[in-house]
């Protein structure tokens, strides 16, 4: 077993990315996320790595299309409003293929928000967020231990489907100090014969691009991405059950507010009330075929949440009205406390058997 | 004997650009400087969003196509990844003195070691003739039908004057192609441009003064002639810039 050390969520992203072989990282100062870009202007010189504090956050996603172009693993960081400037290219990133790994520390909006943690980001990041047809991986870690693990896996995943990894966390995960393992699985490295790195005189150009002026062509595009897209939903759905085995009640929530849930849940637990979590860790693919599964035996389904209620959407989806799905939630920079959830959960509670 | 042939860096296949238009002989130019510094095979190039946006079918080295403006910022990425590779933009006034005007001028501050070819033809070409930040006053485009007014949307852009009041930029010349003397001053300044990067100066750029005969509404030679009577006593030719001469 390898040692522990104390870090903050924000660090211990940065030097998972390291671990994982990221020599490149561009970003602009917001908070709450600005530890990630202090972290890399302090190692990446020492490493002969690449830290460079572009002029906005427009600049700095287009850095990251220049060196995902030549293939080799790149990152940015930043929170909520920036990945919205962010969006331009991260719509080109998936127009081109190119694999990236894009950091998002929510905090809440919209417009300039405030700085306090969020998830309200949820259908920016699962939905596309900009324009086109696409998706891009999403991972929601709820533990520093997983923003390092989910940071070397975004990596990995992005290169195997060249598509582009979000890590979507929030204000309280950058934050908050716990103990790391850094001790890593680096899957093997990926070939990129399409990367452009100079032709060598050896072969014929590569171009790197997403303008295809004949929609017949642009079509085709979009359906050979589409059909790796469901590569990734059929074999790249994680997520965390927590007392589901006799669960009569089920919570859906993700990061920070999973937490807080199995905090409800161990409470209500002791008072005797059957309730049990899903805790999606990749949000898209979302695991739709937990919750439907669940939908077959539980009562009602309570999504917990740091925004209006964006995920609650996709738990509705994929029960189909089996059962009824209530929102607990706060919003703009506020948590949920345990009480609240409890609540929640003792007025399903009541509501009745199935 | 051949006395005429195809720079090797110049893709063999037919070009989209209007009859009259001056993207021709400077992608020929950059051809020719990448076949003479014998690059070719590290040479990575940025196309832009605008006229020459399927640039990145007509050179054979490698290539990226950008978003609008950001070409400056996509060649820093491709240059950080490797700075033994040769990377350059080719960009209009569209594009880079307007949308991407913070890319240009940011990239030019931090001399990012890249080649950056400008193509100032005052107008935008792809969207059909509207004003560019380089439009003339009193220049009648589609979005300024009665002349551009000044005091309504300002004056143009100077870049390479803007520019040279950076401290960073190694290289900044504003040439022509109107005619043969300013095409070979053009390629000189090209060469150099390249050269610069080859030996780690920083930052180069050549503002190309090019005609647009389809929406400026004359004939390509009018177009020539339009250029040198408008165009160049507005954005006067020569050197801006030049570290290593000072």
């Amino acid at each position: 077993m390898s040692d522990k050390v104390l870090m903050k969520g924000n660090e211990a992203i940065a030097e998972a990315a390291i671990i994982a072989g990221c020599r490149h990282y561009f970003g602009y100062p917001i908070t709450p996320q600005t530890e990630v870009a202090a972290y890399m202007a302090k190692r990446m010189p020492k490493i002969g790595g690449t830290f460079l504090q572009a002029e906005s956050e427009i600049a700095a996603i287009n850095m990251v299309y220049g060196v995902a172009s030549t293939g080799k693993r790149v990152m940015t960081s930043s929170s909520s409003p920036g990945i919205s400037l962010k969006g331009e290219g991260i719509s080109y990133l998936a127009g081109a293929d190119l694999p990236a790994l894009i950091v998002n520390v929510q905090r809440g909006g919209p417009g300039l928000g405030g700085i306090q943690p969020s998830q309200s980001d949820y259908f920016q990041a699962t939905k596309g967020g900009a324009h086109g047809d696409f998706h891009m991986i999403v991972l929601a870690p709820a533990s520093v231990q997983e923003m390092a693990e989910l940071t070397v896996k975004g990596f990995d995943l992005a290169d195997k489907y060249r598509m582009t990894t979000m890590l979507l966390a929030d204000g309280t995960m950058g934050q908050m100090m716990e103990p790391v393992s850094l001790d890593f699985d680096i899957a093997e490295t990926v070939e990129k014969p399409w990367a452009t790195t100079g032709t060598k005189m050896e072969r014929e150009h590569n171009i790197v691009n997403s303008l295809f002026l004949q929609p017949e062509a642009l079509e085709r595009t979009n359906f050979e991405r589409f059909e790796r897209y469901k590569v990734v939903e059929e074999n790249e759905v994680l997520y965390e059950e927590y007392m589901m085995d006799d669960a009569e009640i089920c919570i859906a929530a993700f990061g920070i507010a999973a937490r807080v849930s199995k905090n409800a849940i161990n409470e209500a637990r002791k008072q005797g009330i059957k309730v049990g979590l899903i805790r999606p860790i990749t949000l898209w693919p979302f695991p739709s075929a937990q919750f439907a599964k669940a939908a077959e035996r539980v009562s009602s389904i309570i999504s917990v949440e740091l925004s209006m209620g964006q995920m609650i959407e996709d738990v509705k989806l994929a029960v189909e009205g089996k059962v009824p799905v209530t929102l607990c939630n706060r919003a703009g920079g506020m948590i949920p406390s345990p009480e609240q959830v409890l609540e929640a959960i003792k007025a399903a509670n009541n509501g009745g058997d199935k | 004997m051949v006395v005429f042939d195809k720079p090797h860096a110049l893709a063999d296949v037919p070009m989209h650009y209007c009859p009259g238009c001056t993207h021709g002989i400077v992608h020929r130019l950059v051809a020719e400087v990448i076949d003479e510094l014998g690059i070719e095979g590290k040479t990575i190039g940025i196309a832009p969003v605008g006229c020459s946006v399927m640039a990145y079918d007509y050179f054979n080295c490698d290539m990226i196509e950008a978003a609008h403006g950001r070409a400056p910022a996509v060649a820093t990425g491709v240059k950080r990844s490797d700075p033994n590779n040769i990377v350059f933009t080719y960009q209009g006034d569209g594009d880079l003195a307007s949308i991407g005007m913070a890319e240009t001028v940011h990239s030019a501050a931090r001399n990012e070691n890249i080649t950056v070819i400008f193509i100032n033809n005052a107008i935008y070409g792809m969207t059909g003739g509207q004003m560019a930040p380089t439009s003339l006053p009193g220049q009648v485009t589609q979005t300024s039908p009665y002349g551009r007014d000044v005091n309504a949307c300002g004056f143009p852009i100077k870049v390479c004057e803007m520019l040279s009041q950076l401290d960073g930029p190694e290289y900044l010349e504003r040439v022509a192609v109107n005619n043969v003397k300013n095409v070979k001053n053009a390629k000189k300044a090209i060469k150099k441009a390249f050269e610069n990067q080859v030996n780690n100066k920083g930052f180069s750029l050549v503002e190309v003064v090019s005609s647009c005969p389809t929406n400026w509404g004359l004939t390509p030679k009018k177009a020539l002639e339009w250029i040198d009577e408008k165009m160049i006593p507005y954005y006067p030719l020569g050197v801006y810039k030049d570290r290593s001469a000072e």
